[in-house]
C-alpha cells in the first residue's frame, strides 16, 4: 500500500501546478501583445501529469521532453524567469535565447521540438546510465500525436531488448494539433507497447494524486528491474495546440475546464485559505519573473559562434 | 607498420586500440558480431574481444543513431556503423534535427562545464563500382556536408604519418573529437594498401593541419622534381586515389603537371590549401564520386571564385552523372567518374582555359 501524501506534499504539488498555469496564461496573454518571439505550445490543463511524474524522480534522474515542455521544465525545478527570458530571446534565457520555447536544457532536463526523435536519444541516455551503473532513471514524455512516428517503435524495441531503465510517459490529450486521436490512431495504444514486452498502466485522470502513486510504482520498477515501462495518461488540453489554432468546439473545451481541471481537483482537498495564499505568492512571483525578463537585454548576435567549437565554424 | 597493410586492416586495428584504450568506447550497428564481423568486416574481432561493448542491433538506423547520441550525451564514446551510406537517409532526422543541434542550441547562458557535448562517430561505407545498384552505391555525403555542427571526415589510403592513416583519423574522431563526426569510408579504399611515405617516394607531399581541435590533415601532392603545376586537382576519399593515378598519367604521357589537393575534413571546409594551390596553377578541376549538381565541387568553385578571383583562369567539376547509379557494370562505369575522365578534363582545362 502506498501512503497518502502528507498535506505538505499536496501543497507543493498545488504550488507547482499553479506556477505552470500562471506561467502559461502569462505567455498566451503576452504573445498577442508582441512580448514574446516565435511560437509556444502551452501545457494548460495537463499540469497534473508533470507534477505527478516529476515529483517522484530522484535528483539525478533524466527528463527528455518535447515541444510542449514548459510544464515539465517548471515541475523539474526550472525557474520561470529564465524560461520567460528564453521565450523572449533574451541573453538571460535558459539557453541564452538560442532554443526558445521548444529547445531547453538545464541540468538533467532536455527538450527538442521534432516529434519522435527524442525517444531514441532518451533511450540511449538510459542505456548509458545503466552502463555506468548509476541507478539513474530516464523519463521521456510523448504526446498521442507522436505515436505516429516510426522511430519510437525502433526505440521501444531496443529499450526492451537491451533493458533500458526508462519510463515512457504518453500524455494523451486526445488531439494532435487539430487532428483528434481517433482519426490518427488505430488499435489499442497499450497493446503497441505490450507487443514489445513493455508493460505499463493507463490512467484517465487529471488528478495529480492518482498519477503520483502510479508514477512512483512504475519508476521503482524501472529502477529496480531495468525494464522499460509505460505510463499512459489520458488528459485534457485546455489551450490551443500553439497560440491560436484551436479548432475544437468551445463547449468541449469548456467542459474539460469544468470537469478536468487538475488545479481545482487538488484544491478540493486543501484548505481554501492556503490555496489562496499560494496563488497570491505565485502570481507575484510570476509577475516579477516576467517583468525582470522583459527588461533584460536581447541576446547578443556578436556572440553567435560561441559554443560552436573551433573547426566547426564554417 | 606492416607492409601491404590495407585500409580495412588499419580501420579495424584502430577500433581495437580505441576499445583497449578507453572503456567508454562502444559500437552499435547491424550484424557486427563475429564470426561475421560487419558487412565489410571493419569490426571483425571486436565482439570476441569486447563482448559487452559491441551492440549488434536490429535494422533500425534512426534508432541506433539516436541511441548512440543519447549515450554520447551521458558520457560514453559511441561509434555507430551504418552498413551502407545509402541508409544514412533513415537517420537524417537524428543527424540534422537532433545530434548536430544539441551542443549549440543548448549552449547559451551556460558555463563551459555545463555544456552538452555529443562525441559520436557515425562510420559508413559509401561509393559504387561494385555493382550494388541504385540504393547501395551512392556517395551521399553531400546531403550532410554543410550541416552546422557536423564534422564530415573522409579518410584516404594515404598515411603520410601513421596518425593520418584511415585508422589514425578514426582514432582521432573517436577518442579526441568531442563533436559529432560523420566518417565516410569509400568501399574501394578498404582493400587498398595503406600508402606510407616510403611507398610514395615519387611524390612531394605537403600536409597541412587546419581548423581546430582535433585537426584533420589536407595534403598537397605533386610529382617529385616536376616543373610548376599548370592545374590543381581537388579530390577526397577514393577519388583522391584515382586523381593520383591521373596525375601520374598526365605527367608521364602528356607532360602536364599538376598539384593534387586532398582534404580529409570535408565539412566544415577550409578552402585555404586549395586556394593556395590555385593561386600557383590558375586552374581547378574538382573530382567527386557523388552526383554533380549542388555537390562538393560547386561549393569548391564558388569559394575559389571568392578567394582567388580573376587568378582562376579556368575551373571545372567532374562528378557522377545526375542519375541513379545503375547495377550493370558497363552502365555503372558510365555514370561514375574515371581516371580517363580526370585525364581528359585536365587536358581540356589546360589546353582551353
Amino acid at each position: 500500500m502506498i501512503n497518502k501524501p502528507a498535506q505538505e506534499e499536496l501543497l507543493k504539488y498545488y504550488r507547482i501546478m499553479v506556477t505552470i498555469r500562471n506561467f502559461e496564461e502569462t505567455v498566451l496573454e503576452n504573445f498577442v501583445r508582441g512580448l514574446f518571439y516565435g511560437t509556444t505550445h502551452t501545457y494548460l490543463g495537463q499540469e497534473a501529469n508533470a507534477v505527478g511524474v516529476i515529483s517522484q524522480l530522484r535528483q539525478d534522474d533524466i527528463i527528455f521532453s518535447n515541444h510542449r515542455c514548459h510544464g515539465h521544465f517548471l515541475a523539474y525545478g526550472g525557474q520561470p524567469y529564465p524560461l520567460f527570458a528564453e521565450l523572449m530571446g533574451k541573453a538571460s534565457g535558459v539557453c541564452g535565447g538560442r532554443g526558445g520555447s521548444q529547445h531547453l536544457q538545464w541540468h538533467n532536463f532536455y527538450s527538442n521540438g521534432v516529434q519522435g526523435g527524442i525517444v531514441p536519444v532518451a533511450t540511449g541516455m538510459a542505456l548509458a546510465e545503466k552502463t555506468k551503473q548509476s541507478q539513474v532513471v530516464t523519463v521521456v514524455f510523448l504526446g498521442d500525436g507522436t505515436l505516429g512516428e516510426g522511430v519510437i517503435y525502433e526505440s521501444f524495441n531496443m529499450a526492451a531488448l537491451w533493458q533500458a531503465p526508462i519510463l515512457f510517459v504518453v500524455e494523451n490529450n486526445q488531439i494532435a494539433q487539430t487532428t483528434p486521436s481517433q482519426q490518427a490512431l488505430a488499435g489499442d495504444i497499450l497493446q503497441r507497447f505490450q507487443g514489445f514486452g513493455i508493460d505499463g498502466i493507463a490512467l484517465d485522470t487529471s488528478d495529480a494524486l492518482e498519477i503520483v502513486p502510479t508514477a512512483r510504482k512504475l519508476l521503482e520498477q524501472v529502477r529496480n528491474t531495468n525494464q522499460p515501462k509505460v505510463l499512459f495518461i489520458t488528459t485534457c488540453r485546455f489551450g490551443p495546440h500553439s497560440k491560436g489554432d484551436d479548432t475544437r468546439p468551445p463547449d468541449e473545451v469548456a467542459q474539460f475546464k469544468q470537469e478536468r481541471d487538475p488545479i481545482q481537483i487538488l484544491a478540493r482537498r486543501l484548505p481554501p485559505s492556503q490555496c489562496q495564499e499560494i496563488e497570491a505568492e505565485v502570481n507575484e512571483w510570476i509577475r516579477q519573473a516576467f517583468e525582470t525578463a522583459r527588461l533584460d537585454p536581447e541576446a547578443d548576435p556578436t556572440l553567435l559562434s560561441a559554443g560552436m567549437p573551433r573547426g566547426l565554424r564554417i | 607498420m606492416t607492409a601491404r597493410w590495407t585500409v580495412l586492416e588499419s580501420l579495424n586495428s584502430s577500433l581495437m586500440s580505441a576499445f583497449a584504450s578507453d572503456e567508454r568506447v562502444i559500437i552499435l550497428g547491424e550484424d557486427l558480431l563475429d564470426p561475421y564481423g560487419g558487412a565489410f568486416k571493419v569490426t571483425r574481432g571486436l565482439s570476441s574481444a569486447y563482448p559487452g561493448r559491441v551492440w549488434s542491433s536490429p535494422i533500425s538506423e534512426a534508432g541506433i543513431v539516436g541511441i548512440a547520441a543519447g549515450m554520447a550525451m551521458r558520457g560514453l564514446l559511441p561509434v555507430v556503423e551504418i552498413m551502407f551510406g545509402d541508409f544514412l537517409t533513415l537517420a537524417a532526422d537524428q543527424i540534422i534535427n537532433h545530434i548536430t543541434k544539441f551542443a549549440w542550441m543548448y549552449s547559451g547562458n551556460k558555463t563551459a562545464r555545463e555544456q552538452v557535448q555529443v562525441p559520436l562517430v557515425i562510420r559508413t561505407p559509401m561509393g559504387g563500382r561494385r555493382g550494388y545498384g541504385p540504393t547501395h552505391s551512392q556517395s551521399l555525403e553531400k546531403v550532410f556536408m554543410g550541416t552546422p555542427g557536423l564534422r564530415v571526415i573522409a579518410p584516404t589510403d594515404l598515411a603520410i604519418e601513421e596518425d593520418f592513416s584511415a585508422g589514425g583519423l578514426l582514432s582521432r574522431a573517436i577518442l579526441q573529437d568531442r563533436e559529432p563526426v560523420l566518417f565516410v569510408e569509400n568501399k574501394l579504399l578498404y582493400l587498398l594498401p595503406v600508402q606510407t611515405r616510403e611507398m610514395l617516394s615519387e611524390w612531394q607531399i605537403d600536409s597541412i593541419l587546419t581548423m581546430g581541435s582535433p585537426a584533420y590533415p589536407t595534403y598537397t601532392l605533386s610529382l617529385e622534381g616536376a616543373p610548376a603545376g599548370q592545374l590543381t586537382l581537388a579530390a577526397y576519399g577514393y577519388m583522391a586515389e584515382l586523381a593520383r593515378q591521373a596525375q601520374y598519367i598526365l605527367a608521364y604521357e602528356y607532360e602536364i603537371f599538376s598539384e593534387l589537393v586532398i582534404p580529409t575534413q570535408l565539412s566544415p571546409f577550409d578552402i585555404g590549401p586549395i586556394a593556395d594551390s590555385v593561386r600557383r596553377t590558375g586552374r581547378l578541376l574538382s573530382v567527386e564520386e557523388g552526383s554533380l549538381t549542388l555537390g562538393w565541387g560547386a561549393e569548391l568553385l564558388a569559394r575559389i571564385l571568392e578567394t582567388v578571383g580573376i587568378r582562376l583562369k579556368a575551373g571545372r567539376r567532374l562528378a557522377a552523372l545526375d542519375l541513379p547509379i545503375p547495377a550493370g557494370g558497363s552502365l555503372e562505369q558510365a555514370v561514375l567518374p574515371s581516371v580517363e575522365q580526370i585525364v581528359k578534363n585536365s587536358l581540356d582545362l589546360v589546353q582551353t582555359g
